[in-house]
């Protein structure tokens, strides 16, 4: 039977057919849905980590066990995995285990577009690239039984264009895998110095035996055309180029992209008259190949910033533009994202902003990276996971030391904060510091699609489970000063951080109020869920003087000189009310509905 | 190869155009046609625009077209239909839902929504309007709006012999499936 399925569901019907049982990750575009189809799965544990490392962790837990593991996460995600991913090269496995790596190449909703197969060479594990739906199951079930067969984890490189396209995927069945006997193995899996020096050895006599391995393996295949021209590729730039070429070309289509099959390369680049390499991103598969002598062109002609696509290819390697129709575009506005209607991030940004002149703002993940956009701007900083506490703690150091008297605000998401927000609000605490952190607490993971989180008191299975509290957390690493506001409304927002101007010492605010688009569990209904009817503008008041613009909501145009809110989409929080100084913008039905 | 469509939905999120390319794929794929599709979604719940790729045929490899390589084009707003234009062939359609939905730079007040979109569209390719949101709103659900415009393009392909019916029934929320169908046959109709 056939199906559409995009990447990330077929790695999830993957891990099952293979017969996978531990499965752990953190959210993060474009790798989200692998998790949320495995929790379709009542065969795997599957379960939202605090972040990357904790969920790789949890797979080299599992695979430890004797059980076959899984983590994964977005391209940055495993930069916050490292540590455990480069001794997991030494030690090896168990249980077979598979690190899917979700790179975004173009940027798609990510901070930057490195080239995680870098990080397979670098840490001398295999990797796999699938190239559409289909071998994303496929080359998931021969990762784990690599994983297994070479006492390996392995890296299943996956792109924004593999894991959100669709296509048709035949299904198979579950392999039943029994959980391998566990045994006490000190010298494997203690990697004390003395330990580690015997696995290095061990290490790269694996690493020759894989590039043997990728010598046979059906994963590395050529596909004979024309011989004038031959094209060394992998992952989803296959796809494109089979569309530009078809038959014009031959192919070497890499499935196992590292270690390289340099001889069968070399061989494939005997019989071709101009080789090139294509490939998305950096001249990872080029610079192998031209260390190893075997001429080829690669990014003097394929850009090295970006995603490729067919035209893109066409273009580089035949000089080929296709025409279209001839359009005047110049009038077409942008459709920046902007924050929701209700959102509850705005109202701490509206107030926040009025004081940019004398405070710093560190920023983090999330959706109120939005709020460094027009027309609030109240934001200085984003560099990644939890960098606002941390670098926030560094920008009040250096004022301090240096004589700048500003105040240093770092604003943070809740499930940041679990992230890897803790350790850098522990810094300030233990190291005196006084920079006010924020806590955007919207009871859910919103900028990836409303993920659960240990703060929300759900599991990725949407179990109920412990709730872990932001402000006993934050008091139990020694902040004495806490304060709990609803964001939404304006003068205790601001009455929050006034007093947090001329505190002297660490002090957390917690913003607390659900997403706008959350699916309110039950019992939050009862705390959040009293709907308000909405709002709308006496035009006899309304001045025209745009402060209600200025909040950035997106229920809110003005028109004629006058503000107007869009009744299909104001949900009624009543920040744009409480910024009008004339009284114009009043609830249908009157004040209390 | 050859005999490979491709087809560019392109809208604002909310409009429905994820469930839009989820009904015409599966009809596709239903009718035997290998598929393949790609969304760009993440910030879509947030304003942003929205855009489906489909390609039908015997065998489809890329899941992504490039510029000038869309036979249709549709658009369920105008201004992105003059933003996605460059990705359509030089002899390809646009199936036009006549609305428009301000960004947040032209409702700030600081850009102007550009005028005459349609008629900018005229004489320079193969233009077929639809007052979709009308449709909708005489059906009794705007977020229908999505389907009416799924059924002027299954018209426009020429699709029509593929049970749409069907598909809805199994691709739509129970009770939501009646006003599906009528939105679709109305979309075919209306063009």
């Amino acid at each position: 039977m056939k199906e559409l399925m995009t990447g990330n569901e077929a790695v999830a019907r993957g891990a099952w057919e293979a017969g996978v049982t531990v499965a752990s990750a953190y959210p993060g575009t474009p790798s989200t849905e692998i998790l949320e189809n495995i929790a379709h799965y009542q065969e795997i544990y599957g379960e939202w980590a605090p972040n990357e490392k904790v969920a790789l962790e949890v797979a080299i837990g599992g695979s430890i066990a004797g059980a076959r593991s899984l983590a994964s996460m977005k391209h940055v995600g495993l930069n916050v995995a490292a540590d455990p991913l480069f001794t997991n090269a030494y030690t090896g496995i168990r249980g077979g285990l598979v690190i899917i790596t979700a790179d975004d190449p173009g940027m798609h909703s990510s901070q930057n577009e490195q080239d995680n197969r870098n990080y397979a060479k670098f840490a001398k594990i295999p990797m796999l690239e699938p190239s559409d739906s289909q071998e994303a199951k496929d080359f998931f079930i021969e990762a784990i039984k690599i994983s297994e067969e070479f006492d390996t984890p392995v890296i299943l490189r996956m792109t924004t264009r593999v894991c959100h396209s669709k296509g048709l995927v035949e299904l198979g069945e579950r392999e039943l895998i029994p959980i391998k006997e566990y045994k006490k193995e000190i010298n494997k899996y203690v990697a004390t110095p003395a330990n580690a020096k015997v696995m290095r050895v061990k290490l790269e006599e694996r690493l020759k035996n894989l590039a043997e391995y990728s010598e046979r393996t059906p994963l590395n295949r050529v596909e004979w055309g024309d011989k004038k021209i031959g094209i060394i590729i992998s992952g989803v730039s296959y796809q494109y180029a089979k569309e530009v070429f078809g038959d014009k070309a031959s192919y070497f289509k890499l499935g196992f992209s590292y270690p390289l099959p340099l001889d069968k390369i070399k061989a494939f680049a005997s019989e071709v008259e101009e080789l090139y390499v294509v490939e998305e991103l950096d001249p990872f598969i080029e610079e192998q190949l031209k260390a190893a002598g075997i001429q080829c062109i690669g990014k003097e002609k394929i850009p090295l910033i970006g995603e490729l696509n067919p035209a893109i290819i066409a273009q580089s390697l035949t000089g080929e533009i296709k025409s279209s129709i001839d359009c005047d575009m110049d009038n077409v506005v942008p459709r920046p994202p902007t924050m929701c209607s209700g959102c509850p991030h705005r109202g701490l940004f509206y107030v926040l902003g009025k004081k940019s002149r004398d405070i710093i703002i560190t920023g983090d993940i999330g959706c109120y990276t939005l709020a460094s956009a027009d027309p609030l701007r109240a934001m200085d900083t984003c560099i990644c996971m939890g960098a606002s506490i941390s670098a926030g703690h560094g920008v009040q150091k250096a004022f301090e030391k240096n004589n700048v008297d500003k105040k240093v605000f770092a604003v943070i998401g809740d499930s940041t904060f679990f992230h890897s927000g803790i350790t850098g609000l522990m810094n300030i605490v233990y190291n005196k510091g006084n920079a006010t952190t924020i806590i955007l607490d919207n009871r859910i993971t919103g900028m990836t699609g409303h993920q659960e989180n240990p703060g929300t008191g759900y599991t990725l299975k949407g179990e109920k489970t412990n709730m872990i509290d932001i402000a006993k957390l934050c008091e139990g690493i020694g902040v004495k000063k806490i304060k709990t506001i609803n964001p939404l409304n304006l003068e205790e927002t601001a009455e929050a951080i006034e007093e947090a101007m001329d505190v002297t010492e660490p002090m957390v605010i917690i913003a607390k109020w659900p997403c706008a688009l959350k699916r309110l569990w039950p019992e939050e209904k009862e705390l959040y869920g009293n709907t308000r009817s909405k709002l709308y503008v006496n035009e006899d008041r309304c001045s025209g003087c745009k402060a209600c613009i200025r909040t950035g909501c997106p229920s809110i145009a003005f028109i004629n000189g006058k503000a107007h809110i869009d009744d299909s989409m104001c949900v009624g929080c009543a920040v744009c009310q409480q910024v009008c100084r004339f009284g114009a913008i009043q609830r249908q039905g009157g004040e209390g509905q | 190869m050859t005999n490979v469509k491709n087809v560019f939905i392109v809208g604002v999120g909310g409009q429905g155009i994820i469930l839009a390319g989820k009904v015409f794929s599966a009809g596709l794929v239903g009718a035997g046609y290998d598929v393949k599709m790609s969304e760009v979604h993440g910030m879509s719940q947030r304003g942003g625009n929205v855009t489906t790729q489909v390609r039908f045929g015997d065998k489809v490899y890329s899941p992504i077209i490039g510029k000038g390589e869309a036979h249709l084009i549709l658009a369920l707003e105008k201004m992105e239909a003059l933003r996605w234009a460059e990705y359509l062939k030089p002899d390809g359609k646009i199936v036009l839902n006549d609305f428009a939905v301000p960004s947040a730079p032209i409702l700030s007040g600081k850009a102007i929504y550009p005028e005459n979109i349609v008629d900018s569209f005229k004489g320079k390719t193969d233009i077929l309007i639809v007052k979709a949101n009308d449709i909708a709103e005489e059906l009794g659900n705007l977020k229908v709006t999505n389907m009416v415009m799924v059924g002027a393009m299954i018209k426009a392909l020429d699709l029509s012999h593929i049970d749409w019916d069907e598909i809805i029934r199994r691709e739509v929320k129970e009770k939501f499936i009646d006003i599906n169908i009528l939105a679709l046959k109305r979309g075919m109709e209306a063009i």
